[in-house]
């Protein structure tokens, strides 16, 4: 290895490395971007060069407009309760409250909980009739409600998994990020007489903004990678109220097959994803220095 | 991880520690709710009363209902190949962007960073086409070749081998070590925090990872314990929630029963690995 001209030796050690990647992220990506060009081989017709037409057929697709909307609005709804949670949940167990050690467990659990298995117990929870939920509201006299069968509430139901599931997760990053304040800002804030409270939005707040960021980041991408659970608890249904993006992909290209339609639905996905790392480095990166 | 005392006046304490509970409990509820299920007979899988009679009878028939040792050979088989590949990859990786300036290394990295955005879970349609192609779909490598290689790990071994003195290079080329003696006897054993907390962060990955290994595996050989667990409660004849509690009870225990013994490693790993 020492022989090697120096300019050569980099380039060893990043290749294979660099072709996995390409192999497996990088030219996927652009042949999925391809193969939305073109229409899906079906026994004797091969694949032919159909332009827009899978696009033209995604704009005039009631699913997708759902799974769309709904990404959106699991999105919305999970991301800004998760990162209060996990700020909460950070800020009580960085104190010594009694018994802080089980807390910062039961907070963290559900993260080394496979998704699959915890969305069974879920499923059971928001079972009609005999779940737990069921037997909380029906002993206080509430009536009976299909929470995955109704449309209404079956996206909410399954936001409440997602929140539940990634709070304890951030918290670690805030937890870790509140631990480098220095002891001395709060003393001197108690001195000059700050509630908590003031502390909190006027000092310990603002020094999380980096950390908030690159949750925010996080959360971002994986509301859009998120569907286990939606396998488990509702596949999408019902009458597709609680599809997403990738939980449609996965149904169009794995349930019916058609590859170059699931290929133009996931340059969408791509695209979104890529709105999210322009703005990562553009904002952040200009904060963060990786030097 | 010695918080200090609260320097403020402490009127709410009491209010906040019950609260922190409260929520905590919520947040076990699922788990909780597993345990009683799990073992008690069916007949109190709902019926939450205190008398009501212990039993492991779910855990054996869910043992022997589907081929459980096989998935949790695949899974272990799974995390393992994956780990050693993406510490391999990784190190060279990290360590040709560190220590080297090379033309192009820029654009390289920025592919590289890509991956923290764009994961193979989103490019599922394209990958399975590409292992049907490799002749591998449904084998225990198909599930894990797409992330051998992984940004993430790069990114975090590059980062810290940056950190590592320029000195102790320098010093040991002198002595007339190669690029090889010295990444494997100054920078590797430097990142050892870091290797260990990127081990703990991919094995629990990989452990849980479903929507890939349900889509490219349909055998009993390859499957992996989530897809393993997912056929199995899925099945049409009635649902028996006992046994899919037992069942999902011992999908996690290995990394649970891991993560209650190395609570504190496992805690300030994810924190570390986090950290940017």
């Amino acid at each position: 290895m020492k022989r090697l001209p120096s300019s050569v030796l980099p380039w060893l050690l990043l290749s294979p490395a660099m072709v996995l990647l390409i192999a497996f992220t990088h030219y996927p990506a652009l042949a999925t971007l391809w193969h939305s060009f073109f229409s899906t081989p079906k026994g004797a017709r091969p694949s032919v060069f159909v332009g827009l037409e899978n696009y033209r057929l995604m704009a005039d697709d009631p699913v997708f407009w759902q799974a769309l909307c709904n990404n959106l609005w699991f999105a919305l709804g999970t991301i800004p309760l998760a990162i209060a949670l996990a700020i909460l949940m950070a800020l009580w167990v960085n104190e010594k409250l009694a018994g802080r050690g089980v807390l910062r467990l039961a907070y963290f659990t559900p993260t080394v909980l496979p998704m699959i298995a915890v969305a069974n117990i879920w499923l059971f929870f928001y079972t009609p009739q005999y779940g737990l939920l069921e037997q909380i509201t029906g002993a206080l006299g509430l009536p009976s409600h299909n929470w995955l069968g109704n449309p209404q509430t079956v996206l909410g139901a399954l936001m409440v998994v997602a929140v539940w599931k990634e709070a304890g997760f951030f918290m670690i990053f805030y937890l870790a990020a509140l631990q480098q304040i220095s002891p001395v800002l709060a003393e001197a804030a108690a001195l000059e007489g700050a509630s908590r409270w003031q502390y909190f939005w006027r000092v310990q707040f603002p020094l999380l903004m980096p950390t908030t960021l690159f949750v925010l980041i996080n959360a971002l991408i994986n509301a859009f990678r998120l569907v286990d659970h939606i396998v488990v608890m509702t596949k999408g249904g019902p009458d597709n109220a609680s599809s997403l993006l990738l939980y449609y992909i996965y149904e169009v290209g794995f349930a019916f097959w058609d590859s170059s339609y699931a290929a133009a639905l996931t340059v969408v996905l791509l695209a979104l994803l890529g709105l999210i790392a322009l703005v990562k480095f553009r904002v952040l990166d200009r904060r963060t220095h990786y030097q | 991880m010695i918080a200090p005392t609260s320097p403020f006046a402490e009127r709410h304490r009491a209010l906040e520690t019950v609260s922190a509970w409260v929520l905590a409990l919520l947040w076990l509820l699922p788990l909780l709710y597993a345990l009683w299920t799990a073992f008690h007979p069916a007949a109190f899988a709902t019926r939450f009363v205190p008398d009501a009679p212990l039993t492991l009878q779910n855990f054996v028939n869910a043992w022997q209902a589907a081929p459980f040792p096989r998935y949790f050979l695949n899974t272990f088989l799974l995390v393992t190949l994956i780990l050693v590949a993406q510490l391999i990859l990784s190190t060279l990786a990290a360590y040709a962007f560190a220590r080297f300036t090379f033309r192009g290394s820029n654009v390289m990295f920025m592919l590289v960073l890509l991956q923290l955005m764009v994961m193979p879970d989103i490019l599922i349609v394209e990958n399975y086409q590409t292992m049907n192609l490799l002749g591998l779909r449904d084998t225990i490598l198909s599930i894990g070749l797409p992330y051998f290689a992984s940004a993430f790990g790069i990114f975090l071994l590059r980062q810290t081998f940056k950190t590592v003195p320029r000195e102790l290079d320098e010093a040991a080329t002198v002595e007339g070590a190669s690029a090889w003696q010295i990444l494997m006897q100054v920078y590797v054993p430097l990142a050892r925090p870091i290797y260990i907390a990127f081990g703990l962060v991919s094995v629990s990955t990989h452990w849980n990872n479903f929507l890939w290994p349900l889509i490219v595996t349909n055998s009993v050989e390859s499957r992996p314990l989530t897809v393993g667990l997912q056929v199995f409660s899925s099945t049409d004849q009635g649902v028996d929630w006992s046994i899919i509690t037992a069942a999902t009870l011992m999908t996690s225990a290995p990394l649970l029963l891991a993560f209650l013994l190395f609570q504190r490693q496992f805690v300030q790993s994810f924190m570390r690995a986090g950290i940017r």
